[in-house]
């Protein structure tokens, strides 16, 4: 979606050369590597093949971070004029797939675009994000602790969420919300408002519970008792944890992991990916690419901090977040922390969708870092 | 404080990743190694089982057969139609194994088909790799190359049954069949061998990645017998299709040299299975096929008991060998009259004669004179109403009654009329012809104590022969018996048309007909010779007694033919023949047979 956006800066205060060179290419190295870790993950996995899984990932990494690269040099002030634009483009995809969209894998989550499969629902996630940010950089200060300043952006939470969760995707669902609730509470509203929030949440359990596919329920029971049905729905997160704990601290060692190699693991490639990486390189693996993560996020916050506009701080750590809340999601589940819902490692689980949303994600918090001394003003940045 | 609370979920996970890869890991690592390494036991080879001159009565061949693994088909019945356009498999055939299948656990494999030929076994070969949870197999089974002949000494396997005690790795292996009757029952543990490992891999759809280690299994013990395989069928043929045993002995050391039971079973039909037909046959069959008729089941010895009786006498010294004894055909004890089988009576006659000639009146005497207890005393040292450990299971003990048998049974006192009865072989004395063997030996031997055997060496370990204490009796009191049984052979004898010219092959002998009906009064008026007129079940059963040669003997033997009408007639010429054989074959003086069979002892063993 991204892509029809790009064209040039109209007002730049800085070359392009010159803001090349201000890149943190640090920042870059860190996404390559863990790019790269899911190269060798995703090697191992198809038994030391490149094909078909590696190959076609390093190549999608590679559009990707060409795509990154030039969102960071795009002013940020065009991202903030695109944001909403860019919302509305998410929710028509969305819409899509509702009516035009390929069913797979228990869903119905693809839209068919010429020679590329797109999943609009990993897209949105970020557009949210983006509109969130410009709505609280345009309210006034005062008004952002008053309770109707919050009835957009609950909008803008549940129109995307309510088109997720009907595909089914539970996994994006509950990230779309976490991610939008995290941008209200990091645009400074009452803390109060989350602990009622939360009680609203507990309430409606119940009802959403109807509202769930039978699978989506069985995970969630097997979830609290994995060991109950070994052989079937429970058979996931036994076999991951399985994996994670033979693999000690130091790993079985490349191609070695037994539960990969045998098919023991399930969704090894994308959502459970994390597990052929821990059962290979053990503990020392996993603590690495966790390691990696924790740069990217401390370089969000970072960025955050030192921002001038509030726009550019709302969406570094929106985006570095989301990315985290994708992470810790992920690993929480494959470690039998919390149910399956689906969510993939970012930059590592194999996936075009999701490793083009995380680098968009990477170029857009490199974009606020770029143009942090860029004050814009709260009202009608444009005009 | 955002910073915190991502920091507070990285350290969750991080204590989880710990927690998991090193404080639970080795669980952990176990549960991974189960998961990918399956133990599959190798079924060892059975021991073989050898006569005496190593001549294989067991072995085991190839057996191509087709397993299926319920729980890696999708569908189990489709599974078994398109594998039953294949090998044949009729309706109830199917109905047993879906049965089957339904019964137990849905990993353990299923035999669907054995013993194919190899066209089909390669048909079904190629098709298992679209028709998941089908294996084929090329494994062995057990094969009896006369089976017909040595069924009721060898017995059969069969497959294990929920009832057994399944504490050897062996039951885990599908297919096996172990010992169920005869000596493989017996011996079973000891045939079996120790079963073999396999560790391989396999992944999470059960298909076979690699074998990591193997361990050979063990191969079973050999088994080698005293009998004789080729006497063995010679005799099996001779009692054909009568419903009869014979046991050939050697009087030196007691080795059973013929054990047969007619009619006999195929013991490779119970590897094979049974049609429904078959089966019925042979368990409805009056002649009872599945019985070993040598020990199993028991006779009245009739008249072969007389030996018995007379040297129970002797011993007593209650009659002299000079003395003679009037038959006039009838015997009164009270207001009773015992009948001779000779209407007008032998006249007089001395021990001897009255042995050869099989006089009752003689007999009904001495056995007045020595009286129960003596006679019962004598025929428990020749070996009655006692089982012989030889091997075999099922043995019938038979009965030598007395008076505290009668009490203890009956509540009654002994009758006079009773111990008459016990004088010719009959009343409630029964016998095994594997105990009459035994008695003929102990006889022919003079008086020595030997015991039957039937399994000389269990791999390469023998079970010598016991000892043979003398029976301490009277050598002149035996030589007077034996005489007795060379007249039965000679002019006037009642085994006379069965004798041997050949003074080479000269044998002794006893014949006896034991009743089965006791005959009435009635019946007598009416005559004996309408025998043939009752119906089978009720004719009298057909016993012979013998030994061979008769200046140093060397072969005992026992024949019995049910309700085979008359000893003389029916049971000695068979007897003659057996004995014949035996001394053409001479299985005892071929030395070299001991040399032969410790050459297959060693040979099997080291096949393995």
């Amino acid at each position: 979606m991204g892509t029809s956006l790009m064209f040039g800066p109209r007002r730049v205060e800085q070359t392009f050369l010159q803001k090349l060179r201000q890149l943190n290419w640090l920042f870059v190295l860190v996404v390559c590597a863990i790019a790269g870790i899911g190269f060798v993950v995703l090697y191992s996995a198809a038994g030391g093949e490149l094909d078909p899984w590696a190959s076609t990932q390093m190549i999608r990494f590679a559009v990707g971070l060409a795509l990154m690269l030039a969102i960071a040099l795009v002013d940020l002030r065009y991202w903030m004029v695109a944001a909403y634009p860019l919302f509305a483009l998410g929710l028509l995809s969305l819409l899509a797939v509702e009516f035009f969209g390929v069913s797979g894998m228990g869903g119905q989550r693809w839209l068919e675009l010429g020679v590329v499969r797109v999943q609009p629902a990993e897209f949105i996630k970020l557009a949210l994000v983006l509109a969130m940010a410009r709505y609280f950089h345009g309210l006034n200060p005062p008004d952002t602790l008053k309770l109707r300043s919050l009835a957009v952006p609950i909008i803008l939470i549940i129109l995307p969420a309510a088109l997720v969760v009907r595909q089914p995707d539970l996994g994006t669902t509950l990230m779309l919300v976490l991610a939008g609730v995290g941008m209200i509470y990091l645009s400074g509203a009452r803390v109060w408002i989350f602990g009622v929030g939360a009680l609203a949440a507990i309430v409606s359990v119940p009802i959403a519970w109807r509202f769930l596919r039978d699978y989506q329920q069985e995970r969630i029971l097997i979830f609290f008792n994995p060991e109950s049905d070994p052989l079937g729905a429970g058979y996931q997160i036994m076999q991951s944890k399985i994996a994670l704990g033979s693999g000690g601290i130091f790993g079985k060692g490349f191609l070695q992991g037994t539960q990969s190699h045998l098919n023991f693991l399930p969704e090894m490639k994308t959502d459970f990916i994390f597990t052929v990486l821990a059962e290979e390189f053990g503990m020392i693996g996993g603590l690495t690419l966790l390691g990696l993560y924790v740069v990217i996020l401390a370089y969000g916050v970072y960025v955050s901090l030192t921002c001038r506009s509030h726009f550019g701080r709302l969406l570094s750590i929106g985006v570095a977040g989301t990315l985290f809340l994708y992470v810790f999601i992920n690993i929480a589940m494959v470690m039998g922390l919390l149910p399956v819902v689906g969510v993939p490692l970012p930059l590592v689980s194999y996936g075009g969708s999701s490793m083009l949303t995380m680098l968009v994600g990477c170029g857009l918090i490199l974009s606020v870092a770029l143009h942090r001394g860029l004050s814009i003003p709260r009202k009608n940045a444009f005009g | 404080m955002l910073g915190g609370f991502q920091g507070l979920l990285s350290m969750a996970l991080i204590g989880r990743l710990y927690y998991l890869g090193v404080i639970e890991s080795g669980q952990y690592k176990m549960l991974a190694e189960e998961n990918r390494i399956s133990l599959r036991f190798l079924a060892p080879e059975r021991g073989e089982i050898f006569d005496r001159a190593g001549r294989l009565m067991a072995t085991n061949r190839r057996d191509y057969r087709i397993f299926l693994v319920p729980e890696q088909t999708s569908d189990v019945e489709a599974t078994l139609n398109s594998l039953g356009q294949m090998i044949a498999l009729s309706d109830s055939q199917t109905r047993r194994l879906l049965d089957r299948i339904r019964r137990q656990r849905s990993f353990q494999p299923v035999s669907v088909a054995e013993n194919l030929d190899w066209k089909t076994f390669a048909k079904v070969n190629v098709a298992s790799i679209k028709l998941p949870g089908v294996q084929p197999d090329a494994g062995r089974t057990r094969f009896y190359p006369d089976g017909r002949a040595t069924s009721h000494v060898v017995g059969y396997v069969g497959p294990v049954t929920k009832e057994d005690v399944k504490d050897d790795p062996i039951f885990h292996i599908p297919g096996v069949k172990i010992g169920r009757a005869g000596l493989e029952a017996t011996f079973d543990l000891a045939l079996r061998g120790q079963a073999g490992t396999s560790r391989f891999e396999v992944n999470a759809y059960g298909r076979v990645v690699r074998e990591l280690t193997r361990q050979e299994g063990e191969v079973g013990q050999t088994l080698t017998l005293t009998i004789d395989l080729e006497l063995q069928k010679y005799a099996v043929e001779r009692l054909a299709e009568k419903s009869a045993a014979a046991v050939v002995m050697d009087v030196e050391n007691g080795d059973i040299l013929v054990q047969a039971s007619t009619p006999a079973f195929d013991s490779n039909q119970f590897n094979l299975g049974f049609s429904q037909e078959d089966w019925n046959a042979l368990v409805q069959d009056p002649r009872k096929p599945l019985i070993n008729k040598c020990l199993a089941s028991q006779y009245p010895p009739g008249s072969t008991f007389k030996m018995i009786v007379a040297l129970a006498a002797l011993e007593a010294g209650v009659v002299s060998s000079s003395e003679t004894v009037l038959c006039t055909g009838e015997h009164e004890l009270g207001n009773r009259i015992f009948h001779c089988w000779k209407k007008n009576g032998h006249g007089r006659l001395s021990m001897t004669d009255a042995i050869g000639q099989s006089c009752d009146i003689y007999f009904y005497t001495i056995a007045r004179r020595v009286g129960i207890a003596k006679i019962a005393a004598m025929a428990r040292r020749f070996g009655f109403g006692e089982a012989h450990s030889i091997g075999l299971g099922g043995q019938a003990k038979g009965l030598v009654p007395d008076k505290v048998w009668k009490m203890a049974n009956y509540g009654e006192r002994w009758q006079i009329g009773e111990t008459l009865i016990i004088g010719i072989g009959q009343g409630a004395l029964l016998t095994t012809p594997l105990q009459l063997a035994l008695m003929t030996a102990r006889i022919a031997n003079g008086g020595k104590q030997i015991r039957p055997r039937l399994v000389q060496a269990l791999g390469t370990e023998p079970f010598p022969s016991a000892r043979r204490p003398e029976m301490g009796i009277n050598q002149r009191h035996l030589d007077l018996v034996r005489t007795g049984m060379i007249k039965t052979m000679k002019a006037g004898g009642t085994a006379f048309r069965s004798r041997i010219a050949n003074r080479q092959y000269s044998m002794a002998g006893k014949t006896g007909t034991s009743q089965v009906r006791r005959i009435t009064a009635a019946e007598r008026e009416a005559g004996l010779e309408k025998l043939s007129q009752r119906p089978w079940e009720e004719r009298d059963h057909a016993l012979f007694v013998g030994y061979a040669p008769i200046d140093s003997p060397k072969y005992a033997v026992a024949v019995l033919v049910e309700h085979g009408g008359g000893g003389s007639a029916v049971a000695a010429p068979i007897a003659r023949d057996i004995l014949k054989k035996t001394m053409d074959i001479d299985p005892v003086e071929s030395v070299a047979a001991g040399v032969v069979s410790l050459g297959a002892i060693k040979s099997s063993s080291s096949k393995g």
